[in-house]
């Protein structure tokens, strides 16, 4: 048996390895295991700025002040099809793109019509628009249909509070933000972990929070805490450690390559409610843009190989007016862009069913339409990309995927 | 706190001195009804506090609560908050010395734009120690909730631009405070004309959109308060409104402004109503006609707004959430949304209805609701009686555990609920500081002259990672370091209530870690 697979097999035993690690490239198991990563930008970024519909003259004449300037003028978008532009803020993620690892999803949405931040993120989250009694989110019933013929997987939710997407009866860690998920605490030092684990014996609620919390607070801070390789110090090539949201996508990639039965993921970034002074190329929402984007470089880095087993999609609850405020912002629309990226995505490519932004085309007179449900979008990678069953992913998305562009059926290849 | 020995004994009325209200049972003075009242109407008992209650009375101490003025403050107390400056300044002045014209001053020398952000993020670190301060050692407990509660349905948020970082202190001192305990329509007015509100969603810069010489439209609508002060701080999501109502009430709102340039030149007033920014037009809200009447029309659709079932039942629901059951008895907040209609928005009488519910005292019910982060943190130093001179450890750990002070970035306030709070890395933490509290390890005496000045939280930063506090360039002395509470007096300070698992491991943990395991017991988790 060769060392990688040995080291395959005691990882999904779950037994702790006995010996550091070496350079990751030969340490990490070999890992066929198809892994989802879902970013939630909360607050409705505006799409009309990361996609921009540079061809699309009505685009310049409803923003007379924020629009991106078109390809190849001052501050100008990044071009991606001759239709469309990046936000030049999302440089670092151009190289993806024309690697066709990074594709987006135009006019995309909640059937509902809700403008409620709130409202908007908790059918995003639930998977099922329209209806609040949902008790549990998505990502935690996807959780419960993956097949396990590997022993139980794992899933991780980055920041203090577990949201709504991951809510149910799946068990799901949460890893702290910063520097401070790979540190030992106090609970660590024997007597004090072993006071409490008598005290937190029981079967409620709090006792089972109270254990999970434990086991994967030992786990994460014992793959963070390995010694970095010597390949990968010198691969950062003297560049500063990353900060931010850069250095959680960097700990999740860590610990994706460390532990194979972690499979979903799922981080949230805020700010992205410009009701004023968005800005175009620069201003508040470029620098949003930027962490975000050099985020998910680092991410896509780091996997390395492991990219073509993972997607990562990006989503907000809702896209933002087609026109601008009276105070240089926009307020809460309709359609916004889903971004898809890794696995066997098919990208290089803006799907969707694209309407214009002239009169009618405007849902309510004001707002992008949302021409390809949320759902249709996520469905596809449930299914193609986590090799889920239909039966499975109607109870991942119960009211039915929802309906979308036809292009869509082709955003992953089989 | 254990629920079972939390048995409630409901006395008619009539003996108790009046001190109950008129025509409901009054509740018994037992050890445990004291600890549900101190748990619910405030952040849990202080040494001594228990006995106190009982002895005056849980009826009379809760009738005192809704009198807060009646309520005398320890002299420690007000002499500690008369050592925060920035306190007793108005939102002009605030504006004028830490504002956008002290950035203007510092131009691009970058020393003295640190400067400006230091001395700003002294201002918001004063907001937080005084609201601390408060929380930890006012006898006047409730409105120190109420204090908190309303801060969150009215939420503004730390990190959005110098002005949300300099108003905290003064919005909640001028927009919450005085009217808590009072009338909805108050709070409602006063937060909507507040700086620090039309700041944080906008407002201020609404107008209506007009042509200028050259034939360019100038300014416009900004929709973002319309839409919030019907969705969360009156009618709520479902109260029946359209976006066409939003887009209506955002006109009638323009205007709805502060004016800086009467600040410039010393002026004090902090809300102005601007005709030149005013939609001077006909508008169609909620199903009423408004014709032009400048100011008056948004004060005619707040009074809509405020006298609106729906925002009875909204404010009723969400206070009878916090105080009782995350899902509260749908019976209660009916006869608590009755009463708001039948007052006209007393808040007072709203939560007097509340506390001398069955609903309120039910055995079920008692003990039973998850702490948040910041009731974790307050209470575990109310119990543990331990003094605060430096709050950082505290703010921290509320960083940490995902709800730092006045840094909810959306406009819906935290929330108070089991499912929003308890979570596996969240157990982890809270015990990390129980042992540290309880072990004496936390640097709560450190001098705050040795504390390096906080770096303002850029938004991005307060978005995205918990901003935490620096630490402190030297490291802590054993005198900064109060000694650990001593676990038999913490003990009876919480009432000796504990279950026999929890009293089991902690006869089986050395000494030393009693205190620790008190706070971190599942019975302080809850309140």
């Amino acid at each position: 048996m060769d060392r990688r697979r040995l080291l395959h097999q005691l990882a999904t035993a779950g037994l702790a390895l006995p010996f550091a690690r070496g350079g990751w490239a030969f340490a990490a198991p070999e890992l066929k295991q198809k892994r989802l990563i879902v970013v939630m930008l909360r607050g409705a970024v505006d799409g009309l700025s990361v996609v921009v519909p540079y061809s699309d003259a009505d685009y310049y004449q409803l923003r007379s002040s924020i629009a991106i300037a078109r390809p190849g003028e001052d501050s100008g978008a990044l071009d991606l099809d001759g239709r469309f532009g990046l936000h030049p803020a999302l440089a670092p993620l151009l190289p993806l793109w024309q690697a066709r690892r990074l594709a987006f999803v135009h006019a995309t949405g909640s059937p509902d019509p809700t403008r409620s931040h709130f409202d908007a993120q908790d059918y995003m989250e639930s998977g099922t628009p329209g209806v609040k009694s949902t008790g549990d989110g998505w990502m935690n019933r996807l959780l419960g249909g993956l097949p396990r013929e590997q022993g139980e997987l794992e899933a991780v939710s980055f920041g203090p509070v577990l949201p709504r997407i991951f809510a149910g009866p799946e068990e799901v860690a949460n890893v702290p933000l910063g520097r401070a998920a790979g540190k030992p605490t106090a609970m660590d030092r024997p007597a004090i972990g072993e006071a409490f684990d008598r005290m937190y014996a029981g079967d409620d609620a709090l006792s089972q929070a109270y254990r999970e919390g434990r086991a994967s607070r030992q786990r994460i801070v014992a793959d963070l805490s390995d010694p970095v390789s010597p390949e990968a110090m010198q691969a950062d090539n003297g560049a500063p450690p990353p900060q931010g949201f850069a250095l959680d996508t960097s700990q999740l990639a860590t610990l994706m390559q460390r532990n194979p039965r972690l499979r979903l993921a799922f981080m949230q970034l805020g700010g992205w409610d410009t009701h004023v002074n968005q800005g175009n190329a620069q201003g508040q929402l470029a620098k949003r843009l930027e962490p975000l984007a050099q985020g998910l470089a680092q991410l896509a880095t780091q996997l390395g190989p492991e990219l073509d087993h993972t997607v990562i999609v990006v989503m907000s609850e809702f896209g933002r007016t087609a026109h601008e405020n009276g105070n240089k912002g926009t307020d809460h629309g309709h359609g916004n862009v889903m971004w898809v990226l890794g696995g066997k995505t098919a990208g290089g490519k803006v799907y969707g069913d694209w309407r214009g932004l002239g009169g009618d085309g405007l849902h309510e007179g004001r707002d992008l339409p949302v021409t390809t449900d949320f759902r249709s979008v996520l469905a596809r990678v449930c299914g193609q990309h986590l090799g889920l069953s239909d039966k499975r992913l109607a109870q991942v998305f119960p009211k039915a995927p929802g309906t979308g562009a036809a292009n869509v059926n082709r955003l992953l290849s089989a | 706190m254990l629920k079972t020995t939390r048995c409630t004994i409901l006395l008619l009325s009539a003996a108790l001195g009046g001190m109950a209200h008129a025509g409901t049972p009054a509740v018994a003075d037992t050890p445990q009804n004291a600890l549900h009242a101190l748990d619910r109407l405030g952040y849990g008992p202080r040494p001594g506090e228990l006995a106190q209650v009982q002895s005056q009375g849980v009826d009379a101490w809760i009738e005192q609560q809704l009198h807060p003025e009646s309520i005398a403050m320890p002299v420690e107390l007000q002499q500690r908050l008369a050592q925060l400056p920035s306190l007793r300044l108005s939102a002009a002045e605030l504006f004028r010395r830490y504002g956008p014209p002290a950035r203007r001053a510092a131009g691009d020398d970058e020393a003295a734009r640190k400067q400006v952000n230091q001395a700003a993020a002294r201002v918001t670190e004063e907001a937080m120690q005084a609201r601390l301060l408060r929380a930890i050692y006012s006898p006047a407990q409730l409105q120190e909730v109420m204090t908190d509660f309303w801060f969150n349905h009215f939420n503004v948020f730390r990190g959005k631009g110098l002005e949300g970082r300099i108003w905290l202190g003064a919005y909640e001192r001028d927009a919450i405070r005085p009217y808590a305990l009072g009338r909805f329509r108050d709070l409602l007015g006063a937060t909507a004309k507040h700086p620090a509100m039309l700041y944080y969603l906008d407002n201020w810069q609404s107008t209506a959109p007009r042509t200028d010489l050259f034939g360019e439209v100038k300014g416009g609508l900004n929709e973002n308060y319309a839409r919030e002060v019907m969705e969360l701080h009156t009618l709520g999501v479902d109260g029946g409104y359209t976006q066409k109502d939003v887009t209506e009430l955002a006109r009638i709102l323009t205007g709805w402004t502060y004016l800086p340039r009467l600040w410039l030149q010393d002026g004090d007033t902090p809300f102005a109503f601007e005709p030149k920014r005013h939609d001077a037009g006909d508008k169609l809200f909620l199903g009423h006609h408004i014709g032009d009447d400048g100011q008056t029309e948004g004060e005619y659709a707040l009074d809509l707004l405020a006298q609106s079932p729906a925002t009875a039942h909204h404010i009723a629901y969400e206070l009878a959430q916090y105080f009782v059951a995350d899902q509260p008895p749908p019976a209660l907040v009916e006869r608590m949304a009755v009463r708001f209609q039948q007052t006209g928005g007393d808040i007072r009488e709203m939560l007097r209805t509340l506390f001398h519910s069955p609903e309120f005292w039910a055995a079920a019910d008692q003990g039973n609701k998850f702490k948040t982060p910041y009731r974790y943190v307050v209470s575990a130093l109310r119990a543990s009686g331990t003094e605060v001179r430096n709050f950082r450890p505290l703010l921290s750990a509320l960083e940490q555990l995902g709800q730092p002070l006045y840094g909810c970035q959306t406009p819906d306030g935290y929330k108070n609920t089991e499912a929003t709070w308890l979570n596996p890395d969240a157990m982890v933490y809270r015990l990390n500081f129980a042992t540290a509290l309880g072990s004496g390890r936390l640097p709560l005496l450190r001098d705050e002259a040795s504390l390096p000045p906080l770096e303002a939280p850029t938004p991005m930063a307060a978005a995205m990672t918990p901003a935490a506090m620096q630490p402190a360039a030297q490291p802590d002395a054993p005198q900064d370091r109060p000694p650990p509470p001593d676990p038999e007096t913490l003990r009876a300070t919480l009432g000796n209530t504990l279950s026999p698992s929890t009293s089991a491991a902690l006869e089986q943990a050395p000494p030393p870690l009693r205190a620790a395991l008190l706070l971190g017991s599942p019975e302080f988790m809850r309140h």
